[in-house]
């Protein structure tokens, strides 16, 4: 097997070192790396110089598509992009087509993301039967399944029931799980109505006319789900948390001692209500953009550790569903192939956070979440080989068209934004190299699969 | 007129408001004449594209473009089949093909015209014609060629290259759901008016502060302000179930033109002239929901004037739009 040394990168954008990776590990950092390297038979030398080395970066928030809905997106063409936005991990929602609702369905999707080998693929199972919010689904068989899923969601839908929230957030204690919910009040924002809610509400929806999502729609789950957390001592995870009150209602829960960790997608970090004055279906997203006061308080969360982790929800949709008007248009954006130059852009080319909080957020607190053991690891000897290599410096415009996923639906297009994926070592094999795809880890000869998958 | 499309008042400017009222009043002046109708628009090609019911609009668009001598074209698609049938892309791309020169467009979706403006899909102009419950330009164009006509009668003056700087309009009803609300409350500012609205809090956008507008919760109270005008909206059925207000007598009750309030608007007078004030209504009317037939048909009611102002700013817009003049 071939080995890589990298050489002369810098590891969280610290001082600059050597690596060498052989089977999936690093074998050595530093001087050591140079020494150990001369014993390989098979040795690839990287230079890295002027890039820096990160975990690889684990989403516990994709939307893959498929069963279903191949002409939006497929596990292969979703893991493509993923590795080339620098994730290693990703964890595909269950709003596929039958919904990730039973043990048949999340093997599946496993399975392609083995077959794939591009990245990690984690399904994650549904909270209740079809993604309804009636009865749960067999958590129980998910997780015993070869998929072992450990994250349920309902995601795209709130498990609005009271009870039912109770009763899920209780029966996952019990298979080592956890809720990861969409915060969505169904009444406040007149889902399932003729007269759902389409954007922020505020100041841009009045003017523009549309139905307005209310920022204590979430608020007002969040707080509900933290105290039936803390009354059962279960925990719970937010999806995609938008507006300035959910923060404080986390930091507060935080805090109590409750058991709540929390997500961002890297556009409610960046983007704003304002852009939906376009009409331009591109913005259209759920939960919505929101305010700048809210992006502000956002990105002070995430500072502060009071949002834990990054998600993606990049959710690809084909052209049709977003070239129409904007109350038809599909919700979702793509974001797995932009994510870490919008984190960047957002967050650390404003000086809010380091490269190492990055790391953080991006890689080693979604991969706690989860209970990987392999993933989010430290760039240290002796540790598994998933990382990636950033060239800070490049500024690239984005081209939704050049993206590997099917989805062109990036609001983030024409946008110049800085850090490129140079690398992507997935089990200390490159399956993106000169920022460009490679080949995948299933493609490697005397490898069933992927290896490095060591979760327990 | 530096437009090529007539979308919302609120991106029209001052010169370009006052450049289609001054030829609404040359195209009023035609529409007075024996023949009706004059050459600007021969071997142009309007199509109606109506998204949504609405006779009265569509027919007025109509009379409008055939006084200036352009082909009419109607099409009209049911909002309810439009997810299942052809994409709006499709079909504006069809009409493109035909050579529209023009596309008025009457949709249930917020931003339908501003979508088909930003777009490739047609090099037609596009002319609002109500897009959901966001705007409804013409129509606030012709009610403020009306309240400009009452207040230069009033005053004795010229309405031609006149604004509206001084005059309280007072705008009753549902402003949530309203585009005609929403496209006067822009219009009227930008040509000096001071605008009030009066309505239940359930029928007041969130985010209201910002807006440029006295707001009110009695009807009574913004009444004893002293408006020059009063704007009632149509209350739409669906409204009344419970959910914004408890039921059509409640409101009736506190925001409705009743025959008690029509007394109190009748003691009002235009400005510091004798005249009494206006009533305007964008119709249809609910008689005795939201206004009281004596209202409606009192002397101070410009309701029909509104609808014949109707042709003749359509005419000014299509105008200005397709030949690029001057005023």
């Amino acid at each position: 097997m071939t080995s890589y040394l990298i050489t002369g990168a810098q590891p969280y954008g610290e001082d600059a070192t050597d690596l060498l990776l052989r089977d999936g590990m690093i074998l050595a950092v530093g001087a050591e790396a140079v020494q150990r390297s001369a014993e390989q038979t098979d040795l690839t030398t990287l230079d890295g110089e002027g890039l820096i080395v990160l975990p690889g970066m684990v989403d516990l928030h994709t939307h893959l598509r498929e069963p279903g809905r191949e002409d939006a997106e497929t596990v292969e063409t979703g893991t493509r992009a993923a590795a080339l936005g620098g994730f290693t991990a990703v964890h595909a929602m269950a709003n596929s087509s039958p919904v990730a609702d039973t043990a048949g369905v999340v093997e599946q999707v496993h399975r392609l993301g083995l077959q794939a080998g591009w990245s990690e693929v984690y399904p994650v199972g549904a909270v209740t039967v079809g993604l309804k919010g009636e009865k749960l689904a067999e958590l129980g068989a998910m997780a015993e399944s070869s998929a072992q899923v450990r994250m349920f969601s309902d995601d795209g839908h709130c498990v609005a029931d009271p009870q039912l929230m109770r009763r899920a957030l209780e029966y996952v204690k019990s298979i080592d799980g956890f809720v990861a919910q969409h915060a969505q009040d169904p009444s406040l924002t007149a889902w399932g109505t003729a007269n759902a809610a389409q954007m922020n509400e505020g100041e841009v929806s009045a003017v523009l006319g549309l139905p307005g999502w209310p920022a204590v729609a979430e608020e007002a789950i969040i707080a509900r789900d933290v105290l039936l957390a803390q009354h059962v001592g279960a925990r719970l995870h937010i999806c995609h948390v938008s507006t300035a009150g959910s923060v404080e209602i986390i930091r507060w829960a935080k805090e109590r001692g409750i058991s709540v960790t929390a997500e961002v997608t890297p556009h409610h970090l960046l983007l704003t209500d304002e852009l939906v004055r376009s009409y331009d279906p591109v913005y259209k997203v759920n939960p919505p953009l929101r305010t700048q006061k809210d992006v502000e308080a956002l990105r002070a969360g995430l500072a502060d550790g009071t949002i834990d982790v990054i998600g993606t929800d990049h959710a690809p949709h084909p052209t049709q569903d977003k070239e129409c008007e904007w109350v038809q248009a599909a919700m979702g954006m793509t974001g797995l192939e932009t994510a870490l130059s919008v984190v960047q852009h957002a967050m650390v080319d404003t000086g809010l956070i380091g490269w190492r909080r990055f790391a953080e957020v991006t890689s080693q607190r979604p991969a706690q979440i989860y209970g990987h053991a392999h993933q989010g690891r430290p760039i240290a000897a002796g540790e598994p080989a998933n990382l990636i290599l950033v060239d800070p410096t490049a500024v690239r415009e984005v081209r939704p068209d050049a993206h590997a996923s099917k989805g062109r639906n990036s609001p983030f297009r024409g946008l110049q934004l800085p850090g490129q994926v140079r690398a992507t070592f997935l089990s200390g094999h490159p399956v993106v190299l000169d920022g460009a795809l490679a080949t995948p880890i299933s493609s490697q000869a005397g490898l069933p699969g992927r290896t490095g998958d060591s979760r327990p | 007129m530096s437009l090529k499309h007539l979308l919302s008042t609120a991106d029209l400017s001052y010169a370009d408001a006052l450049a289609i009222l001054d030829t609404a009043e040359e195209m009023d002046a035609v529409s007075q004449r024996e023949v009706k109708k004059l050459p600007t628009l021969r071997g142009r090609t309007v199509v109606n594209l109506f998204y949504e019911d609405s006779t009265r609009t569509r027919v007025s668009f109509e009379a409008a473009a055939k006084r200036l001598s352009a082909d009419v074209v109607n099409f009209s698609a049911k909002g309810s089949s439009v997810s299942k049938g052809e994409s709006l892309k499709d079909t504006v791309q069809t009409l493109g093909a035909m050579g529209a020169d023009a596309i008025v467009i009457r949709h249930s979706a917020s931003g339908a015209a501003a979508q088909l403006a930003a777009s490739d899909w047609t090099e037609a102009a596009v002319v609002n014609a109500g897009d959901g419950t966001h705007e409804h330009p013409t129509q606030a164009l012709l009610d403020a060629l009306t309240l400009r006509r009452g207040w230069s009668a009033a005053h004795g003056s010229n309405p031609r290259g006149a604004d509206l700087t001084g005059m309280k309009v007072l705008i009753v009803g549902d402003i949530l759901h309203s585009r005609v609300a929403r496209s006067n409350i822009w219009l009227l500012n930008t040509l000096g008016a001071q605008v009030s609205l009066v309505a239940p809090a359930t029928l007041l956008p969130v985010g209201i502060d910002s807006w440029p507008v006295t707001v009110y919760y009695s009807l009574d109270e913004a009444l004893a302000a002293a408006p020059d005008a009063v704007m009632m909206l149509r209350i739409q059925a669906e409204r009344m179930g419970g959910a914004y207000f408890p039921n059509s007598a409640e409101y009736t009750r506190r925001w409705g033109l009743t025959d008690e309030r029509l007394a109190v608007v009748e003691q009002l007078r235009l400005g510091n002239t004798d005249s009494q004030v206006l009533i305007l209504h964008p119709g249809p009317m609910n008689r005795g929901v939201e206004i009281s037939a004596a209202a409606a048909d009192s002397a101070l009611s410009r309701i029909t004037e509104q609808v014949s102002h109707g042709v003749s700013v359509r005419m000014a817009v299509l105008h200005l739009l397709l030949t690029g003049a001057k005023a």
